[in-house]
């Protein structure tokens, strides 16, 4: 007899849960953004905090690379595809591109090293294997260790596109699976060069200033530092209704802070507070 | 007639429990295969087992390089385990006094229990500085791994080895040592042949988590895809290469991945049936069973 009811009740929750589930809280808007696994971590922040003050509307993030965020944004299937990389012309075809910040990427070395400032023909050249000795770039005559990521990385894939061009990273440099390693790696050898996003970088290790240019977010937002990729939300067409709120709130004070929180460069960056 | 469907209740219910492993296991080898059968087939068996470069992005898919570093760091840990935790095992099962079996028992067991990413940080902030700074180079290195793996196949080589020499019946040390052998004497000539077998198993299972290791490896080998020149020459293995890169690859790419996959999967059934006819050879036989 008891579980019969048992039963009864257990059907009548399954049925209540489907519907729930195939019906998604109806009345709620739904956003769903994809792209970039580097504009993945920001992306995720920004919709977590305007879900906050606007719970009528529910965000989706998702990775899957810029392409597939370009492609994605063609067709329709999402409202809000994600870039770390410029579009060319046919790429952004009908889609309007909002940059809502920079990241730049930072060439590091252990903080006992004496050079501090490398060209991007000489990065280039240490990064292929050409200069192997430190002394070749005025440092101490010692090998050069390179560390870099692991193919497919978003900052590896970036670094090999600003400052590689056609060169091939050497396949003789060490390869680490996340930023964090790669820093732990050359702080702890005096020998060491990587590179890590400047959202990544402490004190632990030292920044090399590029071509005489120090990566700061007041040289990244001006453009002066060269080793640096946009962050792109992409709509297709132009943007409305709760679509258009989302992105104007993004570009609102309140926004441009989360997107300062996760060491971007605010698209519009508050360039007198620092140097 | 309630007793009897219990029965059968219960015997199918143990069948059932007994062949869903069996169905897992079978549904992910068929999983890897047609996943990986793809990459393996456009760019040719040969190619992708003993091409030697990787460059994925630009279409070259050959493991050999990481089928030689697997190798390489596995033989290399089982070279510095095996006699360390042979003569560990022996010193726990036969020479030991009580009093301290029973500190070791628990603080090899404990070594077991340490997750492999506290091993690969460990290696990473000591081992690596430490290599370099003895034998220069970067530090990333096939011996770096093979060391860090040696810490982590001890405790199973040690305890798999402890059980089966004190497995070994008390009547042939008995006798061994009644007919004047010392005690050296006895457990080198009858208590370690007749435990072999066993220690076999251990030595195999300690070989499986070897070659199995991701984290820890990817953490100090260095994942660079040549053929290593020295033991301190930074390599890939296999799991590595599965590991790193599953993360962003697409088409072909993920495809190559699981036929990485393919290739470790066979190498594992190489050296079990290699592992297990020593086994078979080295099987005590007395009065028809075996120890």
């Amino acid at each position: 007899m008891d579980s019969k009811y048992k039963i009864g009740i257990i059907i009548t929750i399954i049925i209540l849960g489907t519907y729930f589930m195939v019906n998604p809280g109806s009345g709620h808007e739904s956003i769903q953004i994809a792209g970039s696994t580097s504009v993945q971590p920001v992306a995720e922040k920004l919709a977590q905090e305007y879900m906050k003050s606007h719970p009528d509307v529910k965000i989706n993030v998702q990775g899957g690379g810029s392409g597939l965020g370009i492609r994605s944004t063609q067709q329709e299937i999402i409202e809000i595809g994600t870039s770390s990389k410029k579009l060319n012309d046919h790429e952004s075809k009908d889609l309007t591109e909002y940059i809502i910040g920079k990241e730049g990427i930072v060439v590091a070395v252990n903080n006992k090293n004496t050079v501090d400032d490398l060209t991007i023909d000489q990065i280039r050249d240490i990064f292929s294997g050409k200069i192997s000795n430190w002394k070749e770039v005025g440092g101490s005559n010692q090998e050069i260790h390179v560390i870099v990521r692991e193919e497919g990385s978003g900052t590896r894939t970036a670094f090999e596109d600003i400052v590689m061009d056609e060169e091939d990273i050497s396949p003789e440099a060490i390869v680490q699976s996340s930023t964090e390693m790669v820093k732990q790696a050359v702080k702890q050898d005096p020998q060491a060069i990587g590179f890590v996003s400047l959202a990544h970088l402490g004190d632990d290790v030292k920044a090399l200033m590029v071509g005489g240019i120090a990566p700061t977010e007041h040289s990244i937002s001006k453009g002066t530092y060269p080793i640096q990729r946009p962050f792109i939300f992409l709509v297709k067409g132009e943007p409305e209704g709760s679509l258009k709120e989302f992105i104007r709130w993004i570009y609102s004070s309140e926004g441009q802070e989360v997107i300062r929180s996760e060491k971007i460069v605010p698209f519009i960056a508050n360039v007198s507070d620092d140097s | 007639m309630n007793n009897r469907l219990e029965e059968y209740l219960i015997e199918k219910g143990l069948f059932i429990t007994a062949i869903s492993s069996i169905i897992i296991i079978l549904l992910i080898i068929t999983f890897i295969f047609i996943e990986g059968f793809p990459a393996i087939e456009s760019y040719g068996v040969l190619n992708f087992v003993f091409g030697s470069t990787w460059a994925p992005l630009k279409g070259d898919f050959g493991v050999l390089t990481m089928i030689v570093g697997t190798l390489g760091i596995t033989f290399l840990a089982l070279a510095m385990a095996v006699p360390l935790s042979l003569l560990c095992a022996i010193f726990m099962a036969e020479i030991a006094p009580s009093s301290m079996r029973r500190i070791l028992k628990p603080v090899i067991e404990t070594l077991a229990g340490i997750p492999s990413v506290v091993y690969g940080f460990f290696g990473l902030i000591i081992l690596v500085p430490f290599m370099r700074e003895q034998f220069g180079g970067t530090g990333f290195s096939m011996l770096t791994a093979s060391v860090i793996l040696t810490v982590m196949i001890l405790p199973t080589i040690i305890s798999v080895t402890v059980d089966s020499l004190r497995s070994v019946p008390y009547e042939y040390k008995e006798a061994s040592l009644a007919l004047g052998s010392t005690q050296w004497q006895t457990i080198r000539n009858v208590i370690f042949p007749a435990a072999l077998p066993g220690v076999i198993t251990g030595i195999i299972l300690g070989m499986g988590r070897a070659i199995g290791e991701t984290l820890a490896v990817i953490m100090v080998a260095g994942n660079v895809t040549q053929f290593p020149t020295s033991v301190m020459d930074p390599v890939r293995a296999l799991t590595s290469n599965i590991a790193l890169e599953m993360g962003y690859a697409t088409g072909i790419h993920y495809n190559a991945l699981f036929g990485t996959a393919i290739v470790l999967f066979f190498m594992i059934m190489i050296l079990l049936v290699a592992a297990n006819y020593l086994h078979y050879k080295k099987k005590v036989v007395i009065g028809g069973g075996y120890l």
